[in-house]
C-alpha cells in the first residue's frame, strides 16, 4: 500500500503540475499544445544544469559531508533553473499567437517537434549518446528524501503515515503540491487571477476595462512554460533518476487530457490526476504490486497481458472525455487571436 | 494580376522562405556549436554548413579526407524511397485539413498499416496464390487497418464532440501498443536470421511448408528504378505515391465529396445547413486519411528491404509525425505533397551524411523541420509581407476567408465544444 500510494504520487504530480500549466494557458486565451515540448526542454535543461554543476564540484563537498539540506537547495535550484527555461521556450509560442496572431495548434505542433530535436541534438554532443545523465551518482544517493537522512535508526518504525511520507520520496513532490495550492488560489483569489481568466472569456470586454490583453496572455503562456518545464524535470528526477533523452513518454498529452477531464478547474485536475496516477503505476508495475499487503501479487496473478495495462490510460481517457465531453467547458475565446476590431 | 501578385506564386514563395529560413538556422546552429566546440573547429562547422544545403549531392571523402561532391545515385535514389511513406502521411494531414482537422493521429494509422500489411504479407503461404494478389491483399488489409484506425477519432469527433488531436493522441498510444502485442503474440519475428533480434521478417520471406524462407515471399516490384539510381533501395512504390496524390487531388478539387468535405472544413455549421451530412464528412474525412497514412506503411515496409521492430510500445514512428510538417510545407496541396515529401526526405539524408561525415548529427535536420513547421504557423503573415501590404492591413484582412492557408482550419484549434461554437459563429459572420 505504502509503495502504491508513493509511486502514484509520482506518477500524479508532474500531471497535476503540467495540467495546471495547460489552464493557466487556456484561461488566458491560448491553446498550449506545446506541454510535451515544453517538459522534454525543461527536464533536459534541469539534467544539464545538476550535470554540469556537479562537473564544476559545487555540491560535491556538500554531499561527501553528508548535508542533505544543501542537497535539497540543489534539486530545488535545478527545479527552478528548470522553469526558467521553461518559461523562455514558451515564449516561442507566445511570440507566434500573440503577436503573429499565427495558428496555436500549429505553432504548439511546432514546439513539441523543436524540443526533442534540439535537446537530442545536444546530448549526443554533450554525451556522445541519445542520454544524458548526471556526471556522479544517481539521483535516489542525492536527492531521495530516507528515514536515515532525517536522523531517524535505520529500521525505525515511524508508522503508516510517516512510512509513506517520509521514507523514499522526493523533495520535489511536495514542493509541487504547494505550488498547485498555491497557484490555484491566485487563479481564482486574486485581482490577478480574474483578469487573466477574463482574458480567455472575452478578451474585448476586458481590454474595454483598461486590462491589457497581450501581457496577460504573455503572463499565461510563461507560467505555463515554467510550470510545464518544472514538471519535466520532476518527472525525469522522480521517474527516470534524473536522466534526460529526449522523451516524457507523451505525459504532456496526457496532461491535456487530464486538463480537459478536469474541466480546467484545479480541484477536479487533482483528483483526475491522482486517478491517472494510479493507473500508470499499475501499468508500469503491476507484477510486483501488493496491494493490500498480504503477500499475493493480485494482478499477476491475474495474467492478463502487460500490453493491457499499457494500454489502459490512454483507453479510460478516451472513456471518460467521451462520457464527460457534453458538460466540459473550455474557456470562451481559447484559440482565437486577439483583435480589438472585432465585435 | 501579374506573376509576383497571383497568390499561388505567394504561396510557393512563402513556402520557400520558410524552407531557406530553418535550413540557416540550421546552419547558425551548426555555425556556433561547431565555434564552441574544439572537437569540430572551423573547419568541420564549414564542412556542416555546406552539408546542411547540398548533402544529397555529396559522395563521402576522398584520400585527403576532404568532402568530395557530385551525382550521389545511391543518395538520391533512397531519397526518393524514403519520401514515399512521407508522400502518403502528408496527404493523410493534407486531407484532414482541408476538412478543417488536425491529424496529429499519423503515426498510430502509420501503425495499424504496418499490421494489417505485415500480417496479411507473412500469413499467407507462398505459392498458394500469386504473388501479386498477395501484394494487393497485404496493401488493401493495411490500408482497411488505418482507415478503421482513423474513423475512430473521428466518429468521437462527430458524436461526442471530443477534441479530434487528443482522440489522435490517445488513439496513437493505443495502436502502439496493440501493435506491440499483436506482433509479441505471433510467430512472425526474424528467428531465421539469428543476428537480429527483435525485428519482422521482410516481406521476400516466404511460408513455405510452415517454415520461412528467404525470396519465397513478395516485393514492391522495381520496373527497372534501380537501373537509373543503382545502389539505392528505390521501387515502384514511389510512383504508387505520386498516383494516390494526384487522386487525392482529384477528390479534392473536382468532385462533389471533395466539394462537401472542404465546405465542412471552412465552417461545419453553414455546411449542415447547406444539407451537408457534417458528421458523416468528419468521419470520411478521418478514416480516408487514416487509409492513406496507412498506405505509406505497406508501401514501405512491402519494399522487400524494410524490417519492422516490433516492440514499439514506447515510440511513434516519426514517419508519422512528420506528415504533418510535410502538409503544412506543401499548404495542404496534394501535388505540392510530393515536393514537399521529397524535401524532407532530402534533409533526411542529410542528417545521415551529417552523422557519417562530421562530429555533428542527424537531428539537427529535426531543428530545421521544427523551425519550418513555426514559421508556417504565421505563413500568412509572411505572405502579406511577401505582398508589401501594410502591417494594418494584413491584420484587418487574416480575419476574413483567407483562402486554403495552414492558419485557416481554425476549427482546429477547438479544444471544446463551446470553443468550437464560438469560433465558428464568428468566422460564419464575417464571411457574410
Amino acid at each position: 500500500m505504502t509503495f502504491l500510494i508513493q509511486q502514484t504520487l509520482i506518477y500524479a504530480v508532474p500531471l497535476m503540475i503540467v495540467a495546471l500549466a495547460g489552464v493557466f494557458s487556456e484561461r488566458s486565451g491560448i491553446i498550449n499544445l506545446a506541454l510535451e515540448g515544453i517538459m522534454i526542454f525543461g527536464a533536459f535543461m534541469g539534467v544539464l544544469f545538476v550535470n554540469l554543476a556537479q562537473t564544476a564540484g559545487w555540491f560535491v563537498e556538500a554531499k561527501a559531508a553528508g548535508n542533505w539540506m544543501a542537497l535539497q537547495g540543489f534539486e530545488l535550484l535545478a527545479m527552478l533553473v528548470a522553469a526558467l527555461m521553461g518559461a523562455i521556450f514558451s515564449l516561442l509560442l507566445s511570440f507566434a499567437s500573440v503577436n503573429l496572431r499565427a495558428d496555436q495548434t500549429i505553432g504548439g505542433t511546432a514546439l513539441n517537434l523543436l524540443a526533442p530535436a534540439l535537446v537530442l541534438f545536444f546530448i549526443r554532443l554533450i554525451a556522445n549518446q541519445n542520454t544524458l545523465q548526471m556526471a556522479k551518482g544517481d539521483a535516489a544517493s542525492w536527492f531521495m528524501i530516507k528515514k536515515t537522512t532525517l536522523g531517524f535508526e535505520k529500521n525505525a518504525d515511524l508508522g503508516f503515515l510517516g512510512n509513506t511520507l517520509l521514507h523514499k520520496v522526493y523533495l520535489a513532490t511536495y514542493v509541487c503540491i504547494l505550488i498547485f495550492i498555491v497557484l490555484s488560489i491566485i487563479l481564482y483569489k486574486t485581482r490577478f487571477g480574474l483578469r487573466l481568466r477574463s482574458c480567455g472569456e472575452n478578451p474585448q470586454a476586458a481590454d474595454s476595462l483598461g486590462i491589457n490583453v497581450h501581457k496577460m496572455r504573455y503572463a499565461g503562456v510563461s507560467i505555463s512554460g515554467a510550470l510545464a518545464g518544472m514538471g519535466g524535470f520532476v518527472y525525469s528526477l522522480t521517474t527516470a533518476n534524473c536522466t534526460s533523452n529526449g522523451d516524457v513518454a507523451g505525459f504532456g498529452f496526457l496532461a491535456l487530457a487530464v486538463m480537459i477531464f478536469g474541466n480546467w478547474r484545479p480541484l477536479n485536475i487533482a483528483g483526475a490526476s491522482l486517478l491517472f496516477g494510479l493507473f500508470k503505476c499499475v501499468a508500469a508495475a503491476y507484477s510486483s504490486l501488493d496491494i493490500n499487503g498480504d503477500g499475493v501479487k493480485m494482478l499477476a496473478k491475474i495474467g492478463i497481458s502487460s500490453h493491457v495495462y499499457r494500454m489502459l490510460p490512454y483507453i479510460i481517457t478516451l472513456l471518460v472525455l467521451a462520457f464527460t465531453s457534453k458538460g466540459s467547458r473550455a474557456p470562451k475565446a481559447e484559440g482565437i487571436p486577439y483583435d480589438k476590431g472585432m465585435r | 494580376m501579374t506573376f509576383w501578385k497571383k497568390e499561388g506564386t505567394q504561396k510557393i514563395l512563402s513556402s520557400l522562405i520558410s524552407i531557406l529560413f530553418g535550413l540557416f538556422v540550421g546552419a547558425i546552429v551548426v555555425f556556433i556549436v561547431g565555434l564552441c566546440n574544439e572537437r569540430i573547429s572551423l573547419k568541420g562547422a564549414w564542412e556542416g554548413i555546406r552539408l546542411i544545403f547540398i548533402g544529397i549531392l555529396s559522395t563521402g571523402r576522398n584520400a585527403s579526407g576532404s568532402l568530395t561532391w557530385g551525382f550521389n545515385s545511391a543518395n538520391i535514389g533512397n531519397m526518393l524511397f524514403r519520401a514515399t511513406p512521407l508522400i502518403m502521411t502528408g496527404l493523410s494531414v493534407a486531407l484532414a485539413f482541408k476538412t478543417g482537422l488536425f491529424n496529429i493521429g499519423a503515426p498510430g494509422q502509420y501503425l495499424m498499416g504496418t499490421l494489417g500489411t505485415l500480417f496479411i504479407a507473412l500469413s499467407i503461404p507462398s505459392g498458394s496464390m500469386p504473388g501479386w494478389l498477395i501484394w494487393i491483399l497485404a496493401f488493401l488489409g493495411g490500408v482497411l487497418g488505418g482507415m478503421l484506425w482513423g474513423a475512430i477519432p473521428g466518429l468521437v469527433k462527430a458524436f461526442l464532440n471530443i477534441n479530434e488531436v487528443l482522440a489522435c493522441i490517445m488513439t496513437n498510444w493505443i495502436a502502439a501498443n496493440l501493435v506491440t502485442w499483436a506482433f509479441d503474440e505471433s510467430n512472425l519475428k526474424n528467428m531465421v536470421e539469428g543476428t537480429k533480434s527483435g525485428y519482422i521478417y521482410k516481406t521476400t520471406y516466404g511460408l513455405v511448408d510452415g517454415t520461412y524462407v528467404d525470396g519465397a515471399g513478395i516485393a514492391t516490384t522495381k520496373l527497372g528504378l534501380n537501373k537509373i539510381f543503382p545502389g539505392s533501395q528505390i521501387n515502384a512504390g514511389i510512383l504508387i505515391a505520386i498516383l494516390l496524390a494526384i487522386a487525392v487531388y482529384i477528390l479534392i478539387s473536382k468532385t462533389t465529396l471533395g466539394y462537401e468535405l472542404k465546405a465542412c472544413g471552412a465552417n461545419r455549421h453553414a455546411a449542415r445547413y447547406a444539407g451537408i451530412h457534417d458528421k458523416r464528412n468528419i468521419v470520411l474525412s478521418m478514416a480516408l486519411a487514416g487509409g492513406l497514412a496507412a498506405a505509406g506503411a505497406s508501401l514501405y515496409f512491402l519494399s522487400g528491404n524494410t524490417e519492422f521492430f516490433w516492440s514499439t510500445y514506447q515510440s511513434l514512428p516519426s514517419t508519422g509525425f512528420n506528415g504533418i510538417p510535410v502538409a503544412l510545407l506543401a499548404l495542404n496541396n496534394p501535388i505540392g505533397v510530393i515536393f514537399a515529401a521529397i524535401f524532407m526526405a532530402m534533409l533526411d539524408i542529410v542528417g545521415l551524411q551529417l552523422t557519417n561525415l562530421t562530429a555533428y548529427n542527424e537531428y539537427i535536420t529535426d531543428v530545421i523541420i521544427a523551425v519550418i513547421v513555426y514559421l508556417s504557423a504565421f505563413s500568412l503573415a509572411i505572405r502579406m509581407l511577401i505582398a508589401g501590404k501594410a502591417k494594418k492591413k494584413a491584420l484587418s484582412k487574416s480575419d476574413g476567408p483567407a483562402p486554403a492557408a495552414p492558419a485557416e482550419p481554425a476549427p482546429a484549434v477547438d479544444l471544446a465544444p463551446a470553443a468550437d461554437a464560438a469560433a465558428n459563429t464568428e468566422k460564419g459572420g464575417d464571411e457574410v
